[in-house]
């Protein structure tokens, strides 16, 4: 019983973690019709910014946070505006092979940077706390995660249903072309996209690494593809769904982990993304769209 | 240009480049770049044109190359590894039972290595053909991603060897009078005339109307799922058969030797030599390689011109400006080098021509607009 109170409890924190991710995959295609394959990889690019501010710089970790939420929302807008924006009108296929390159660039300007050999992640002291609940112990980090992201995601979901930005979010992921036609600056609205994604998947990427020991360039891509699947399966482009997508990726993994087929966790993930498709393409939450002619 | 005419001059290129290929051989040690260089390229031209088949010119997009190659290196690893060598491969699990005293000939392995990544694709064609874009690229590529898992997972580890991977595949040997330098090309020569022989034929074109419209394909009476499913398989088989080339070429695989970097190489290869362009994939594969492996090493070197430190040039510059070479191809260069078309004479004729017009300054240029290369 203690076990399953612990696998459940580690389950929810891992499923919140790629909740926060799926959020930014679920919103960048809600949007723009794309797969951002290198939201992975500012995931990771983000571990070694924090790397860098708290080791390197020596920045306290409270100044750390915010400034590497920052340079992540930076990053994201800069991809943006340099790779995704002048293939607006270009075929679908090719925007999503800008993102690919994206992605190799990314990987490969880490390799390069931070070499390939796996770096120590900086641990916030406070955050690494071991914290008992009769006989379940666990990290505070491990508790905070969920919580930090039902946060985020109540507040998200204020954002997009009752302010005027949200409003213009939604008008674009129905309909590119009668938004911009109704006054609202698309421009604006794909780089808010891309700034709530990049800040998410920041924070989201300090919650994941702080109890793992190491950060290496490749080590957004399986994480990212697994957050891509969590969105597909609450039906992209909703938000709630990436939420609930991310839940029951996480607690599905840690579940196989715990019945010892860890080697295989992953192939589940993927097996769980070609059912989801075959049987509801448009996952749990999603909008059918029906297609013109 | 007239039939004969052309006829000639393909012959002559043909020979210029068997001549040429003789020369890489007679000219070169055996530890030369230009060799290795030359026989990557091959293989990666043959994995290129598989992807571009599917890619380029079914419109599938595709990004389970890697999942592929990888079944048909394994497949041909397991069935080809010499019976005396195979207690040093598997000496940690032990090798299955019934693989213990096989070893096929390097031929017989080839093509079961195709059949065998072909049977694959139709088995799980069945399911992923029915997604449409982007889903049908996440479906794929998670497929590819599985292969590799459970190529190094414990169940299979009897046959795969796990994690450690197979080595002492037997490499290119000799064929009768020929030397094992040229096999690979021979091998991969002979599949692309198979894929060039298929895109002209009917298929080719049903495949060509399934990228350019779906639903109108459809209407004009071509079975989709048909021919979808025959353009997964084909590619695959291919794919199967580049990645059995690939482990001859290495002599050793693993499942970290077909990551999805592979695919994305391969995918890159295929958008700079312009998708639906055979021809532009092979030219594409043959100078990535060689720009990657031989012309872009001095990047990763630490140099001094005199006592001046070269600025930023140490281990792994080489592969940050590839990647931004590639970057500005894909956002500048959409069509890269033949775009959807494939070298012919009347095209490299017409250039000329409306070179030497332009030349003379006159104004008919413009009648030849429409010339360049030509389909």
């Amino acid at each position: 019983m203690t076990n399953f109170l612990q696998y459940c409890l580690a389950g929810l924190s891992i499923g919140s973690i790629y909740a926060l991710i799926a959020i930014g995959y679920t919103m960048v295609y809600g949007i723009l019709r794309l797969i951002n394959f290198a939201h992975g990889d500012i995931f990771m690019m983000a571990a070694y910014f924090m790397i860098f501010a708290m080791v390197d710089y020596a920045i306290p970790w409270y100044v750390s946070i915010v400034l590497v939420i920052l340079v992540t929302i930076v990053l994201g807008v800069i991809i943006e505006k340099l790779a995704y924006k002048p293939l607006r009108t270009a075929p679908r296929m090719s925007i999503m092979i800008s993102a690919i390159g994206v992605s190799y660039l990314l990987q490969n300007l880490a390799t390069y940077l931070f070499s390939a050999l796996p770096k120590q992640y900086p641990s916030i002291p406070m955050l690494n706390k071991t914290l008992h609940f009769g006989e379940v112990s666990t990290s505070l980090v491990t508790v905070l995660t969920p919580i930090v992201c039902i946060i985020c995601v109540v507040a998200l979901l204020a954002l997009v249903k009752y302010t005027k930005v949200g409003m213009a979010m939604r008008a674009v992921s129905k309909d590119f072309d009668t938004a911009q036609l109704m006054g609202i600056q698309i421009n604006n609205i794909i780089s808010l996209t891309f700034v709530i994604g990049c800040g998410l998947a920041a924070v989201g990427s300090m919650l994941y690494f702080t109890p793992r020991p190491s950060v290496f360039p490749l080590a957004g891509s399986l994480p990212g593809l697994k957050c891509f699947i969590a969105a597909v399966f609450g039906g992209i482009g909703s938000i709630p769904g990436a939420v609930v997508g991310g839940l029951v990726v996480g607690v599905c993994e840690t579940f196989m982990k715990a019945v010892g087929l860890s080697e295989f966790s992953d192939v589940f993930t993927f097996v769980l993304l070609v059912i989801v498709l075959m049987f509801k393409p448009t996952g749990l939450f999603g909008e059918k769209i029906s297609e013109k002619v | 240009m007239e039939k004969k005419t052309k006829r000639i001059c393909s012959v002559c290129a043909a020979a210029a480049l068997l001549v040429l290929l003789i020369l890489s051989y007679t000219a070169t040690g055996t530890t030369s770049m230009l060799r290795s260089v030359l026989q990557l390229g091959a293989i990666y031209a043959l994995a290129a044109c598989s992807m571009n088949l599917l890619n380029g010119f079914t419109g599938l997009f595709s990004l389970g190359q890697a999942g592929f190659m990888a079944v048909g290196a394994y497949t041909f690893a397991v069935l080809t590894i010499p019976v005396n060598k195979k207690a040093n491969v598997y000496y940690l699990y032990g090798v299955a039972d019934g693989l213990k005293n096989l070893a096929l000939p390097s031929w017989l392995g080839l093509i079961i290595a195709g059949l065998m990544a072909a049977a694959f694709a139709a088995l799980i064609g069945a399911a992923v053909l029915r997604l449409k874009s982007d889903y049908f690229a996440i479906a794929t590529l998670g497929f590819a991603e599985i292969v590799r898992i459970c190529v190094a997972s414990s169940p299979l580890a009897r046959v795969t060897n796990g994690s450690l991977g197979l080595k002492n595949i037997p490499g290119f040997t000799d064929l009768g009078f020929i030397p094992a330098y040229f096999v690979p090309f021979i091998v991969v020569t002979v599949c692309l005339v198979v894929m060039f022989l298929l895109i002209d034929c009917s298929f080719g074109r049903a495949f060509k109307a399934i990228r350019e419209d779906e639903i109108a394909a459809e209407a004009m009476g071509i079975n989709l799922a048909k021919h979808k499913t025959l353009s997964f398989v084909i590619s695959s088989f291919f794919a199967g058969i580049a990645g059995a080339l690939l482990a001859m070429y290495l002599g050793a695989v693993q499942s970290t030797t077909f990551p999805l970097m592979l695919t994305y190489n391969i995918l890159l290869i295929v958008v700079i030599g312009g998708m639906g362009s055979m021809t532009g994939s092979i030219i594409a594969a043959f100078l990535v390689i060689a720009a990657k492996e031989w012309w872009l090493r001095v990047l990763d070197v630490e140099t001094y011109i005199g006592s001046f430190h070269v600025p930023f040039l140490r281990t792994g510059f080489r592969m940050v400006v590839f990647s931004i070479v590639l970057m500005v191809v894909v956002l500048f260069w959409r069509q890269g080098i033949m775009g959807q078309k494939e070298f012919s004479w009347d095209g490299i004729y017409n250039r000329i021509k409306s070179l030497k017009t332009r030349k003379k300054g006159a104004n008919i240029e413009k009648a030849n607009a429409g010339g360049g290369v030509n389909e």
